[in-house]
């Protein structure tokens, strides 16, 4: 159990290490996800005032793309180098691979939310803050399930081709229950009244996601890496 | 398998000749008129849809952990069958809708969940057209995760919002259209298991092909 | 989870990958303390051969055997007696020598990573460029430090796909003896390439790969 906790926190401590070193990742997706706010903003306000609910939306939109961005990118690092191939042949095992990797991915879109979140609540006026407990379960449990599926299909789409457009199209319908929770739940917390059983409710619906979905995928990360 | 093939195929040829007659004998709806007899080709279309998706599915989750080359041609067969009865359901849905709700799509759970898990075959196949070799293992972990996404998405759209005709319609079904409806059900299932088996078949005459051409090199 | 074969055994090993058969019925062993070269053009198998000794591809048929040990009961202890160096190199262009390295030490599980390290580097001759990201060095430098990485956890099976493609005659040659010492210690050294003149007067045996069969 220590030697697969050692494992996972080896993989995980060099993508942190990589990514302090270049920090290509982070600003890249960062600036991405400012870059869609503003879009969608275009799309959504109206005289100056933005529309109502529109705030949650736009936020978990622009973690959905940038989420997928920052996987492709974090594994295309390990496609240069063929670096991927040296990790499989390692006698480190594959789901400590997985987890390796996922908690890397979690920690950056950590940072690019950290960033978002507040902007988001800055630029819609909409109270994200008010129920700070609820929006950090919300906004980690989201992220994890969208992460957790995101690493298993970047990871096999490393060999294939035409993974770049592969990796959307395969993600997110897979992921429609994690932005629908994660939409529904943040707009119940901005409602003038929040309705906080509803939020509980979506929270737990993406705390049982998560438990399936990260299991489902340290189940099938191996036969899916093996050809 | 095989044996039941050609019976089952006269008996669906049969049923779908006859089906029509039941159809049009079978009580017009109070509201809708001739409109409303699109359910009975919508909703056996998509019984058989979630049918032959949990099939692709269950057959994708062998395929992976026991790397039986059968397994995978029941799945990509599937999945062809799932996408094209899914486009019957989605063509005939919103028919019916127009005239019934007044809307060609809502966002309720069913027809949601029906269109994400259509969207995640369709992603099936195109990863295993376009995703190059070793794509088929790909491909098999997609359709694993799209079954199981399935009640997930159809809670959390549940909770959002219906719309749909509940489940109860059918039990609720007038006496006289319980009839010709299950006669489709089984019509349509009938015909989806031959085109399943044929498909199959193709797959595996497809696979025997590039064996005979490894045989030849030696 | 000590693990140790003293040859390694193909038995009619076949892939194929849809129409297109890679390799034939090959068969080979390969004993410790013996370097082992794989000729053939590109596209004879080579690497297909290579990455099926490597456990990360199953045959279509055919044994593989490493002593007692097959491949699929192997598992992650068979794999921490492989050693892999691919044409790609698996260096991360961002992180130093040093880094690269002990990444790789932490990954095999080794212990006193840092006196490791400071060994290899200096096998390699990179002891002064240590802390340098990996991006700024020459093909060559990047192979011995790549070569001093598949070695660090002195590996029984050691697999090398065209290591010589790139280098100059004096890393020809320094690679060339850091191979003898591998096979002095013990390893079963299999590489592949398509230059004959490179591995002259190194290998105990060599084979010829023609269309995924071996030449007789």
């Amino acid at each position: 159990m220590r030697a697969f906790a050692r494992s996972v926190w080896v993989v995980t401590r060099k993508d942190i290490l990589i990514e302090t070193r270049t920090r290509e990742i982070v600003f890249t997706t960062l600036f991405f996800a400012l870059a869609c706010v503003i879009v969608f903003a275009f799309g959504f306000v109206r005289e100056g005032r933005p529309m109502d609910d529109v705030a949650a939306g736009i936020l978990w939109i622009a973690i959905a793309f940038s989420g997928t961005l920052a996987l492709g990118r974090a594994f295309e690092r390990e496609r240069q180098g063929e670096t991927l191939r040296a990790l499989l042949i390692a006698p480190i095992d594959r789901p400590a691979l997985y987890l390796g990797k996922l908690l890397g991915i979690l920690l950056l879109l950590a940072v690019v939310e950290i960033i978002i979140v507040p902007l988001v609540a800055l630029m819609f006026q909409a109270p994200l803050f008010e129920h700070p407990l609820l929006m950090l379960g919300l906004l980690i449990t989201g992220t994890v399930g969208f992460a957790a599926v995101g690493t298993l299909f970047a990871a096999m789409l490393v060999r294939a081709r035409s993974r770049d457009v592969m990796l959307p199209v395969l993600l997110y319908p897979i992921t429609v229950p994690v932005i629908i929770a994660g939409v529904r739940g943040t707009a119940a917390l901005l409602q003038p009244v929040a309705d906080l059983p509803m939020a509980r409710a979506w929270l737990s619906m993406l705390v049982f996601f998560d438990v399936v979905f990260v299991t489902l995928a340290l189940w099938t990360f191996e036969p899916v890496m093996t050809e | 398998m095989k044996k039941l093939f050609v019976p089952m195929t006269v008996v669906a040829a049969a049923m779908f000749a006859y089906a029509p007659f039941m159809i049009l004998g079978a009580p017009y709806e109070a509201t809708m008129g001739l409109v409303q007899k699109i359910f009975y080709f919508h909703v056996p279309s998509a019984m058989a849809m979630f049918l032959v998706a949990g099939i692709s599915g269950t057959a994708a989750g062998i395929f992976l952990f026991s790397r039986k080359p059968s397994a995978d041609r029941v799945s990509v067969a599937a999945a062809e069958l799932t996408v094209m009865l899914g486009l019957i359901v989605m063509i005939t849905g919103p028919l019916w809708a127009r005239k019934a709700w007044g809307v060609w799509w809502q966002w309720d759970a069913r027809l949601t969940s029906t269109l994400v898990m259509w969207m995640i075959f369709n992603a099936y196949l195109l990863l295993r057209r376009y995703g190059g070799p070793g794509s088929d293992k790909l491909a098999a972990a997609v359709a694993l995760f799209g079954m199981a996404n399935v009640p997930f998405v159809y809670w959390s759209v549940n909770v959002w919002r219906t719309l749909h005709p509940k489940t109860t319609v059918v039990p609720t079904l007038q006496a006289g259209m319980r009839g010709p409806f299950w006669f489709c059900v089984l019509a349509f299932v009938l015909v989806s298991m031959v085109i399943l088996m044929l498909r199959v078949e193709l797959e595996k005459r497809r696979q025997q092909l590039d064996e005979l051409y490894l045989a030849v090199e030696d | 989870m000590t693990l140790d074969f003293q040859e390694l055994r193909l038995v009619d090993v076949t892939r194929t990958f849809g129409r297109r058969r890679a390799l034939h019925k090959v068969s080979l062993t390969a004993r410790a303390g013996t370097i082992t070269a794989l000729l053939g053009h590109n596209g004879a198998g080579k690497s297909t051969l290579l990455s099926i000794a490597a456990t990360l591809l199953h045959v279509s048929s055919g044994v593989v055997q490493y002593g007692d040990v097959s491949a699929h009961a192997g598992g992650a202890a068979l794999r921490s007696r492989i050693g892999l160096l691919g044409h790609d190199l698996y260096l991360y262009p961002e992180l130093s020598a040093a880094e690269n390295l002990a990444f790789f030490a932490r990954i095999y599980g080794l212990d006193s990573v840092d006196a490791r390290v400071d060994a290899a580097l200096a096998r390699a001759g990179l002891t002064d460029r240590r802390d340098e990201p990996v991006a700024g060095f020459s093909r060559g430098m990047r192979q011995k430090l790549a070569v001093e990485r598949a070695l660090i956890h002195e590996p029984r099976l050691l697999l090398l796909d065209e290591p010589f493609t790139g280098l100059d005659e004096a890393a020809r040659s320094a690679l060339r003896e850091r191979l003898k010492v591998a096979r002095e210690a013990g390893a079963i050294v299999l590489l592949t390439t398509h230059d004959v003149a490179a591995i002259e007067g190194l290998t105990d045996a060599s084979l010829l790969l023609v269309d995924g069969k071996l030449a007789a």
